[in-house]
């Protein structure tokens, strides 16, 4: 190394021949990162254009308007007037009396058959409601906005292939008449699904609503929140202020993590052997689902509140104690309530969480067929993330777009629940 | 008669409520008087907040205690008096009789017809639910006021009643805090507990290293333990080629991400991925199981048979595509953390000796980065093998013992939600299978964290 | 007293070298966003010499330095304009690659640098070394590589006290060993010039002194430009010295003159202590 510039022109030699294949490589490195990134935002958007194509459509119900002659003859037919025996009352054939007039080229039994299935089953309960709202109705004609069977709803949301022979369809060639002689009479009617929100499960996709599940999965997320968040904020301060380093503390530190990993559906299992069995709680109840999921989430929050907690920088501590309060009053005077917002962060994320999970719930039993919109959080329930699941896996082709409906209303409760928790932190945050 | 009870209870909360509120002040106002003669030692409402706790908290330990145990004892209460007509039920109609009388004195529908003997049960277990509300309401207030009044005779000038309330305050943390043990203990008891009972029936080497896993046959009882139905083997294998699938498609792509994302992307680039990421993270996983079986499934297939191939429609290859989607957004920020905790110093060091920015990453960043990284896939790996609704959705039933990923496996967790929806026995062998295999799951994803996280922490120390 | 310099200020002293040049720096400024970090700075830089930089904290020293190497170019914000020349070429626009990008890879083995924090990576001692000449590919062969590694740990006083452990982790030796492992490891790609920024401050006074010898030993072979907070360093180890102040360029002479009798008021009250 004695002459510098005649070795420097050597190495600057060897390093420009290098510098070719390495920028090279440069460039791939950089275009490998980029197109992971490329993937992911096209899954992204695969996935939402996925959900939204199939389930958009569930938004809207086809209805038929018919004038229906409430004959007082079908409906007191023993001259008693008595209100029970208005449930008891063949609705149906009221129905399918204004449908013949509107269909006059009925000519045998099986060509009326296939026209009363026209009709969602659920439709005589809409004349039945409305009657016992006011029964002056009876002798009068009314007319009603009654739904359609899914099949015919299917059938008009363009869903049903016309070409394909009838035997790999639930719709005849003849109802496809039935219905385009109704629809060209301007009789069919494509309105808000208002069904979707104000119903309980059903058999029939047509009436089938989630408004059960959201009740359901309300009350199980206020009971996670009201018991997870003041344990969870309790234990984090414990670990966080008072407790001293020692064997304890880190073993529980340890335990805490492990929990926050643990797979959903082991506390599942917890719910179903302790909870369900040994103390005999209600299955699919708002209680134990609560329950479950608190256990669930209290880790997490506790993660989350510890980390706030840490933020607090040691001065203010350190100004309250030495004005002579005690190490509570510090730690809830003026720690806590600077560490709130991230600790209602925390919880926040956490209870998105735990609005999404199904496992769990399907383990205690949620799995079950309820109607009943929840009244009390001991009554059987379904949840919204398990209702997804229940129809995903029913056969009837109207259930796949409810399924995705249901999929875009929990996203959107979801985005909902993240955006005030970032906006939360956003707002509230204070950089030390 | 149901609604009114419901509403009844309500009442009788809130006046509990009422009469906390009124030890308060009574409490106080004791202290308030003291203070016009003498010096006390604690703010007055110190005093307040103790006499309500000796009123409260007796009551709310009462009220917790019958809320987890009233309806057992009121079941067995019933049971017991009626003990000659269900001497000869088995255990699935003893399920049934109690759903039955309890859904009958509720006021809800019950299927079937409705037998005398369901009737007296049920008016049977109305009696007992009054006597023991009506207990509850005696005791909670007997026993609260009793509290009060021993309280507030402390109430003194010297008494240090802010002292107090700080350690109960205290307690109330600690007791928190052991409820993440009592969480612990209660999973390891429940699982373990009904473990122990599948294994009285099944040998634990026939579970572990048998190679045919069909419960559905061990109906009979002398089936069971002879037939090997319960051998997990295939089902260890399936979960681990779908997990090993998943991490394949997570690590590469989330790794890459996190790089580009704290090495190379302009900010604006970062301020879009990120929420995109964090929304990738949030769809529940009940959703990407739709997605897998509606969309992707059906896809691989028509791709299987355009090159030739028989591509199963619950195939290997698609659950643990979509599920390696799902991990994406967990490794990504894990790396992300990693490779964020090396230190700037380290950087400049590369790039001052001219190494180019890939050369800086691969050669001196990521190995240094390594030990979290691995920590990273570690907590990747045991979600993956945690996941239940993916798998449930999309992957099979039958338990094959296969590697090919074209084919259709069962997993873990598949089996245990198989096993146990539906109405069974608590004590089949196939509930009890369901619980041998959660306790085998918790195990192993017990071990997997407990070193991912002990090495993630090893090596932050290593850079603070 | 720490008022800002008069935009046209300029620089007072002797600007040039005495020694052939081997960077030359014209009307540099630094911008860090908004803020104008580094005024107007003209100078030269010449081989086999030690040049000082001092001044008080923020003054600009370490914004200037990276300039030389480029590094400010990972900071995003930063923005560099005037000529910066190594060897007659401006380090800015005439570093040109195949695809027509700067290309600062070739820059920087030639212009090495020194941190004030040792940070050896955490590999082994030879291969903290061999990491420089092995991406340039500067050996043929394994042989080749080796006695590079041995000469330069030879050149910085290591090799006795390593050569038993070469593959030990670098990080497991002391910071005056780490800070020696990093000179060699920044000489192992043979550069023109070496940038110190503060070699010392984290060292103790033997390691200190170690390395001030060192620093002598190498101005034979190399251009050094070395940023100190002591002044009493600086005086023991340079032959020219340049004092900064507020983003500006002083005064820069030779060392005699700096220290003993600087020609701005300035520079005087930082060597008397007034300010600093």
């Amino acid at each position: 190394m004695n002459n510098i510039n005649s070795s420097d022109l050597s190495v600057t030699k060897l390093i420009e021949k290098s510098l070719e294949k390495r920028n090279q490589k440069e460039r791939y490195f950089r275009i490998y990162g980029l197109s992971s990134l490329v993937i992911a935002v096209v899954f992204l958007l695969t996935f939402f254009a996925s959900i939204i194509s199939t389930g958009y459509q569930a938004f809207i119900k086809t209805d038929i308007e018919l004038e229906v002659f409430l004959d007082s003859e079908v409906i007191y037919p023993n001259g008693t007037k008595t209100a029970e025996d208005l449930f008891f009352v063949d609705y149906d054939s009221l129905i399918f009396t204004s449908l013949k007039e509107q269909l006059p080229e009925l000519k045998n039994r099986n060509e009326r058959r296939q026209a009363r299935l026209i009709l969602s089953s659920g439709a005589s309960y809409h004349i039945q409601n409305k009657i016992i709202k006011d029964k002056s109705l009876v002798g009068q004609t009314v007319s009603f906005i009654l739904p359609l069977d899914d099949e015919v709803d299917m059938y008009l949301k363009g869903y049903v292939d016309t070409e394909s022979s009838e035997n790999s369809r639930k719709i005849t060639d003849f109802q496809i008449a039935l219905v385009e002689n109704l629809n060209k009479k301007g009789l069919i009617h494509k309105n808000f699904n208002t069904t979707l929100f104000v119903s309980g499960d059903s058999r029939e996709p047509e009436l089938a609503g989630i408004l059960g599940a959201l009740v359901g999965s309300f009350m199980m997320l206020s009971i996670t929140f009201i018991i997870s968040f003041p344990l969870a904020v309790s234990a984090a301060i414990y670990l966080e202020e008072f407790a001293k380093k020692n064997m304890w503390t880190d073993f529980l530190e340890v335990n805490i993590n492990n929990l926050a990993a643990v797979p959903s559906i082991i506390y599942g299992l917890l719910g179903l052997a302790i909870f369900i069995n040994f103390f005999g709680f209600p299955r699919s109840a708002p209680i134990v689902g609560g329950l479950v999921l608190s256990l669930m989430t209290f880790p997490v929050v506790i993660i989350a509140s510890r980390a706030a907690l840490k933020s607090v920088p040691p001065s203010i501590r350190d100004a309250a104690l030495g004005l002579g309060a005690s190490k509570i009053q510090t730690t809830l005077h003026h720690v806590v309530p600077l560490a709130l917002p991230g600790m209602l962060t925390g919880s926040i994320v956490g209870m998105a969480r735990a609005l999404g999970e199904s496992a769990p719930l399907i383990m205690i039993g949620m799995v079950a067929f309820v109607v009943d919109i929840p009244t009390s959080i001991t009554e059987p329930s379904a949840a919204l993330p398990v209702q997804v699941f229940l129809w995903s896996d029913a056969p009837e082709r109207g259930f796949a777009e409810k399924t995705s409906a249901a999929i875009l209303v929990l996203l959107v409760f979801l985005v909902l629940m993240n955006s005030l928790a970032i906006w939360l932190r956003n707002k509230f945050q204070i950089k030390w | 008669m149901y609604w009114g009870i419901k509403k009844m209870m309500s009442i009788i909360a809130l006046s509990f409520l009422l009469i906390t509120f009124l030890n308060f002040r009574a409490g106080r106002s004791k202290a308030l008087k003291i203070r016009e003669n003498t010096t006390i030692h604690s703010l007055p409402e110190y005093y307040g907040y103790y006499t309500a706790f000796w009123f409260l908290i007796p009551v709310t330990l009462i009220g917790i205690s019958w809320l987890f145990f009233s309806e057992s004892l009121i079941t067995s209460f019933v049971l017991s008096n009626l003990q000659k007509e269900i001497v000869n039920f088995n255990e699935i109609q003893t399920l049934n009789f109690i759903n039955g009388f309890k859904n009958l004195s509720e006021g809800r529908n019950i299927t079937g017809e409705i037998s005398l003997l369901l009737k007296e049960a049920a008016s049977l277990y109305s009696y007992f639910s009054t006597v023991s509300n009506t207990l509850l309401i005696f005791a909670c207030l007997s026993i609260g006021l009793f509290g009060f009044y021993i309280s507030i005779n402390k109430v003194s000038s010297v008494f240090q009643a802010r002292n107090a309330i700080e350690k109960y305050i205290n307690y109330f943390f600690l007791a928190s805090t052991c409820i993440a043990i009592l969480a612990t203990a209660g999973i390891l008891f429940s699982v373990v507990f009904e473990a122990i009972r599948f294994f009285g029936l099944v040998d634990l080497d026939d579970f572990l290293f048998g190679l045919k896993w069909s419960p559905q046959m061990a109906i009979r009882e002398d089936q069971v333990g002879s037939s090997g139905a319960f051998g997990a083997i295939p089902l260890f294998v399936g979960t681990i080629l779908i997990s090993i699938i998943a991490l394949l498609v997570a690590v590469p792509i989330g790794l890459m991400n996190a790089i580009y994302l704290s090495e190379y992307s302009p900010s604006n680039v970062r301020a879009y991925a990120k929420p995109m990421l964090e929304i990738l993270a949030g769809i529940p996983t009940v959703v990407y199981g739709f997605f897998a079986a509606i969309t992707v499934a059906p896809f691989l297939r028509g791709l299987g048979e355009f090159v030739g191939l028989s591509i199963s429609s619950e195939s290997a290859l698609g659950v643990g595509l979509v599920m390696g989607i799902m991990i994406i957004p967990l490794v990504s920020s894990l790396s992300d953390d990693v490779i964020s905790a090396v230190p700037q110093s380290m950087r400049d060091g590369s790039l001052g000796l001219g190494a180019t920015k890939s050369e800086t990453i691969k050669k001196v960043i990521l190995p240094a980065a390594l030990p979290g990284i691995v920590g990273g896939v570690l907590l990747a790996a045991s979600r993956a093998i945690g996941e239940t609704m993916i798998v449930v959705m999309a992957a099979g039933l039958s338990a094959k013992l296969t590697i090919n990923p074209l084919d259709a496996v069962t997993t873990v967790t598949v089996q245990i939600v198989t096993l146990l929806v539906g109405d069974q026995e608590f004590d089949s062998p196939k509930t009890l299978a369901a619980f041998a295999l959660g306790l085998t799951l918790f195990v192993f994803t017990l071990v997997l964290n407990y070193f991912a996280l002990r090495i993630v922490k090893k090596y932050r120390e290593q850079y603070e | 007293m720490e008022e800002e310099l008069d935009s046209n200020f300029i620089t007072v002293g002797n600007i040039k070298t005495e020694k052939s040049v081997i960077m030359n720096v014209e009307d540099c400024n630094v911008y860090y966003g908004d803020v104008h970090a580094l005024k107007n700075v003209n100078m030269e830089i010449g081989k086999s010499e030690v040049l000082a930089l001092i001044g008080p904290s923020g003054c600009g020293k370490s914004t200037f330095i990276r300039c030389l190497n480029r590094l400010n170019d990972t900071i995003d914000i930063a923005r560099v304009t005037g000529k910066i020349s190594l060897d007659g070429q401006d380090i800015y626009s005439d570093y040109i690659n195949s695809s027509g990008n700067m290309d600062v890879v070739l820059l920087r083995a030639r212009v090495g640098m020194v941190f004030q924090k040792p940070n050896p990576f955490p590999k082994s001692i030879f291969e903290n070394v061999a990491y420089g000449p092995k991406i340039h590919g500067l050996t043929k062969d394994k042989q080749d590589l080796n006695d590079l590694v041995e000469s330069c740990l030879v050149k910085v006083g290591l090799w006795d006290e390593v050569k038993d452990r070469l593959e030990d982790s670098g990080t497991s030796l002391s910071g005056g060993q780490q800070q020696r492992l990093c000179i060699a490891r920044a000489i192992a790609v043979q550069p023109e010039v070496i940038l110190m920024d503060e070699p010392c401050s984290a060292l103790d006074p033997i390691a200190t002194e170690r390395i001030e010898d060192l620093i002598s030993e190498l101005k034979q072979n190399y251009a050094l430009v070395v940023v100190t907070h002591s002044m009493q360093q600086a005086s023991r180890i340079s032959q020219r010295a340049a004092y900064f102040h507020m983003g500006n360029l002083v005064e820069v002479d030779s060392s005699e003159k700096i220290f003993n009798d600087p020609s701005h008021a300035l520079t005087t009250n930082y060597i008397s202590g007034r300010i600093g």
